[in-house]
């Protein structure tokens, strides 16, 4: 039977036909600009702390302004130009959630305020925030349950 | 008109292609077919609001410039087919609704203008004497319903596709000196299964490679018969697909068969 009239057979036709995307390259720009902006949080977070607030409040203060810069970025239509060049590299960051909740926020202006602005802000982000909410909460369960020695509720 | 083979119409009276028109964006406008398009667009959003208002207003302006070109009445043309891309035909039922033209809203995502052009002929052999036939599709609206926003920081593998922003329209006649439409070949839903959402080209090509040998068996013809063999959709991997696929059934089609989609950018 001719390979190409099975789905198997033509999957694995297709993959070869496929160009790949060019990992090497993409993992490289991932590297060196997802290690660029950790460094510049770093270089934040020591500024905030010779200034003298202590360690949570600098990673707060860290946290705020890469938001704020990626949330700028998006609007001036510069960050999906670093994602396209970086990929995880500015994804993973804190910069990449911005960036997913800034861009549909201004994709869907067109329709509105409330049902497009409110609605669909978190149509990327959304899987995020529900497992990422719903896996702190069963950890949080389970470390109820083995620690409850050392756990005051209040 | 008369059912030939499994799947062909041949038409008595064929229809002839009396006009078209077409309106382009700015990347349209930059490749290699350029020259031959009615109007290109220097933005998106052509003095829209949105992206889906800009689309709208690319079929409606496409459809009154064919109407224009033809020199015939609106009100003598009997119907329309046609469709988009987006959510309800929205396109194009927005786009069209001053024309005052009974409406077909038609839906073949890139088979949608063929799909229009096909069932306009078949209306010529019946009621109408001039049919108004028309498509649209806008990359902004394609990519807000159907992926990921904008201005989003993902990749696109080298395997994705870009949908073409614009419109094309053709008025259908019953009568008139050709070039015409004879022979009509509607395709069966073929998948193989692909899923990977960013290769559109691997998954279309074992359908079109079906209709055009299925239309190689009714009309009894071979492929050197056709001095062009063209396919709406494919891409550069989609139509080297296809050429494989026509060759492991036996039939040649690599010298006389083209894409649009790998000819457009």
């Amino acid at each position: 039977m001719d390979p190409l009239e099975t789905k198997k057979g033509y999957q694995d036709y297709v993959d070869k036909k496929s160009p790949n995307s060019k990992i090497l390259k993409n993992c490289f720009n991932a590297f060196w600009v997802g290690g660029l902006i950790c460094t510049i949080g770093q270089v934040i977070l020591n500024i905030c702390k010779e200034r003298g607030f202590d360690t949570q409040t600098s990673g707060t203060i860290v946290s705020i302004l890469l938001i704020g810069i990626s949330a700028f970025l998006t609007g001036l239509n510069l960050f999906n130009k670093i994602g396209k060049f970086a990929g995880a590299g500015s994804l993973i960051p804190i910069t990449g959630f911005a960036n997913s909740i800034v861009s549909p926020a201004m994709e869907y202006k067109s329709e509105g305020y409330v049902m497009g602005v409110g609605g669909k802000m978190f149509t990327v982000a959304g899987p995020v925030l529900v497992f990422g909410i719903s896996a702190s909460i069963l950890v949080g369960i389970i470390f109820l349950i083995f620690n409850t020695q050392s756990v005051t509720l209040v | 008109m008369k059912k030939i083979g499994k799947q062909t119409i041949k038409f008595d009276t064929p229809p002839t292609i009396l006009e078209c028109s077409s309106i382009v964006g700015p990347k349209e406008a930059q490749g290699p077919l350029a020259k031959y398009f009615d109007q290109t667009l220097e933005d998106e959003f052509w003095g829209e609001k949105s992206w889906e208002k800009a689309e709208s207003k690319i079929i409606k302006e496409a459809t009154n410039m064919v109407i224009a070109k033809s020199g015939i009445s609106s009100q003598d043309i009997d119907c329309v087919f046609a469709g988009d891309l987006l959510n309800q035909c929205i396109s194009s039922s927005f786009g069209l609704r001053e024309i005052n033209i009974p409406f077909f809203g038609v839906f073949g995502a890139c088979s949608t203008f063929v799909e229009s052009l096909s069932l306009g002929a078949i209306a010529t052999e019946s009621f109408a004497k001039h049919v108004l036939c028309a498509t649209s599709s806008h990359f902004c609206s394609a990519e807000k319903q159907f992926r990921f926003p904008l201005e989003l920081g993902n990749q696109r593998p080298p395997s994705s596709q870009w949908t073409v922003t614009g419109s094309g329209a053709a008025i259908l006649s019953k009568d008139g000196n050709g070039p015409y439409i004879t022979h009509i070949t509607p395709g069966k839903i073929v998948d193989m299964g692909i899923k990977d959402g960013n290769n559109m080209g691997a998954a279309m090509a074992p359908a079109f490679s079906d209709t055009l040998i299925t239309h190689f068996t009714d009309t009894g013809r071979s492929p050197s018969y056709y001095d062009a063999i063209i396919s709406g959709d494919l891409g550069h991997i989609g139509k080297d697909i296809a050429i494989d696929i026509a060759k492991s059934k036996g039939y040649n089609i690599k010298s006389n068969y083209n894409d649009c989609r790998s000819s457009y950018f």
